[in-house]
């Protein structure tokens, strides 16, 4: 199974288990770990799923769509390479663990 | 001792609510009470990704149960609150029971409006989208090459048409008003959502009312319209509008005015009964307004829990709405209803446009139909109070997000 470690602006880190293609921000809601709002409920609507996904996963997920990557650009906090929305990541397989930090605010 | 907070009402403020009054006072006891029996859950998707069996039940669902029981909060389902009584400070429910309260919170919500039964309001298959049970009923009429009427060409309407005609049904959308959404967009808006939705084959007549819908054995067959027409339908949407669950307030002589009359604080005018989200009306910019949306519900709910809890906190709306219909996300960032002037500006991408709604010279509003770029730029202009001029916004050559600050 594998784990999403969760990263909160403070460095606190929190581990869940889920299983293969679990969406990123649905298992933060879910388990209820602060700094994710997610207005729009996950229509890639609203930017306040934003995480960092770290690298080493990064390129095992579904390519930035062009919406995703237009909703970037004017996030809360700094966009950075690492930036996408939650909402529109699903675990995917062959992968044990994935790493995302989450900003200070989404708006 | 410890205080007991109880909302009223189990959608989405109501859920933002206990969660935003929980992290500031780890004692209370925070109740729920709501009617329908599901955990409170998101609205947005029942007319579209709900209804297609594209999510599920549990998916709707805002939080899991062990959510609210990891922050210790009741949730008593399949209840409704009958009375308040503000002497006693206390709510009955429809079976008797009586709940005290220090700090009670309404978020009750609004309900469709309902096509009037002498009209063939009561006839079986007239469906309203509000519930999950109401979206169940609708789904299950769903099967293609079947005739659905919708009635009402506002966004509920458009996207249960638009939902309809993906799935292959014959589908038209009568509206009373001389074009459709002209109660929330401007013309170029109407405009483009009306040709999106001939494009893909969706009837739409404008200015034309329902007379009545005719029934055959107790469910509805037919349509008469003010023109003299008709039509054979197998079923019937209906989405006109919705009216602010006030009654329970204006029963306990709370002041209410096509929706709760709360302050900045969310507070009504018993200092221990507050409001949030859709039911709530107060004043935004100089006017008078319910903002019927899901930010407003989780904005306006947490900022009203921080005041419960005692720490004022003043509530500064930036209204944010989106629609998807077909292959369109509508994302509009603030409020146009006092809008004077709009200027429309073709996007980067083939179909992508935005209408930004201007009240005397300044920004009040932005359309942005597929056009995520501009949509995520004019919220950061109201959240930042960096607003774009009229003449900047005319310019086809002017890019909106240069007046953003870094």
């Amino acid at each position: 199974m594998p784990t999403i470690t969760y990263e909160l602006a403070d460095g606190t880190r929190t581990d869940i288990k889920v299983d293969v293609g679990a969406n990123v921000m649905r298992t933060a809601i879910d388990a209820d770990i602060p700094g994710i709002v997610a207005e729009c409920g996950g229509a890639a609507m609203c930017a306040t799923c934003h995480v960092y996904l770290e690298k080493d996963s990064a390129s095992a997920f579904t390519a930035i769509s062009d919406v995703e990557e237009e909703m970037l650009e004017c996030v809360a906090e700094d966009r950075q390479p690492e930036s996408r929305l939650s909402c529109q990541l699903y675990v995917p397989e062959g992968i044990e663990q994935v790493i995302v930090r989450l900003p200070k605010t989404q708006g | 001792m410890k205080k007991k907070i109880l909302i009223v009402g189990a959608g989405q403020a109501a859920c933002s609510l206990a969660g935003k009054y929980r992290q500031q006072d780890s004692e209370a006891a925070i109740t729920i009470v709501g009617e329908e029996r599901y955990l409170p859950y998101q609205r947005p998707p029942l007319s579209k990704k709900y209804v297609t069996g594209e999510m599920s039940v549990e998916s709707l669902f805002l939080r899991p149960e062990a959510w609210y029981q990891k922050n210790d909060i009741s949730l008593l389902s399949g209840h409704r609150v009958v009375r308040i009584v503000r002497k006693s400070k206390q709510v009955q429910l429809d079976d008797g029971r009586v709940l005290d309260y220090d700090k009670l919170a309404l978020t009750t919500g609004t309900r469709p409006r309902a096509l009037p039964n002498e009209m063939g309001g009561e006839l079986k298959g007239v469906y309203v989208v509000r519930g999950i049970d109401d979206a169940n009923a609708f789904a299950a009429e769903i099967a293609s090459g079947r005739r659905a009427l919708v009635i009402g060409g506002g966004y509920i309407g458009l996207e249960a048409a638009a939902v309809l005609r993906n799935k292959g049904l014959q589908v038209r959308v009568v509206e009373m008003a001389d074009r459709i959404l002209q109660r929330v967009a401007c013309a170029e808006t109407s405009n483009y959502f009306r040709q999106l939705h001939h494009e893909n084959g969706v009837q739409i007549d404008e200015a034309l009312g329902v007379k009545r819908l005719v029934g055959n054995n107790g469910r509805v067959a037919g349509a008469e319209f003010s023109d003299g027409s008709a039509m054979e339908v197998d079923f019937v949407i209906v989405g006109v509008g919705v009216v602010a669950n006030d009654d329970l307030a204006r029963d306990a002589g709370l002041n209410v005015d096509q929706g709760i009359l709360v302050n900045s604080f969310g507070q009504t005018n018993d200092k221990n009964i507050y409001a949030a989200g859709d039911c709530t009306r107060f004043e935004y910019l100089g006017q008078m307004v319910r903002l019927e949306s899901v930010q407003n519900a989780v904005d306006q709910a947490e900022s009203t829990a921080s005041n419960m809890a005692g720490f004022a906190t003043p509530y500064t709306p930036y209204p944010w709405f989106w629609s998807d219909q077909f292959d369109v996300k509508l994302q509009i960032a603030g409020l146009n209803q006092s809008y004077t002037d709009t200027v429309t500006r073709v996007g980067t991408k083939p179909g992508s446009l935005s209408v930004w709604y201007f009240a005397k010279e300044r920004l009040v509003s932005v359309d942005a139909m597929n056009d995520p770029r501009t949509f995520m730029t004019a919220k950061k202009m109201f959240s930042s109070n960096q607003l774009a001029s009229v003449e900047q916004i005319r310019d086809p050559d002017f890019d909106p997000r240069s007046v953003l600050g870094a």
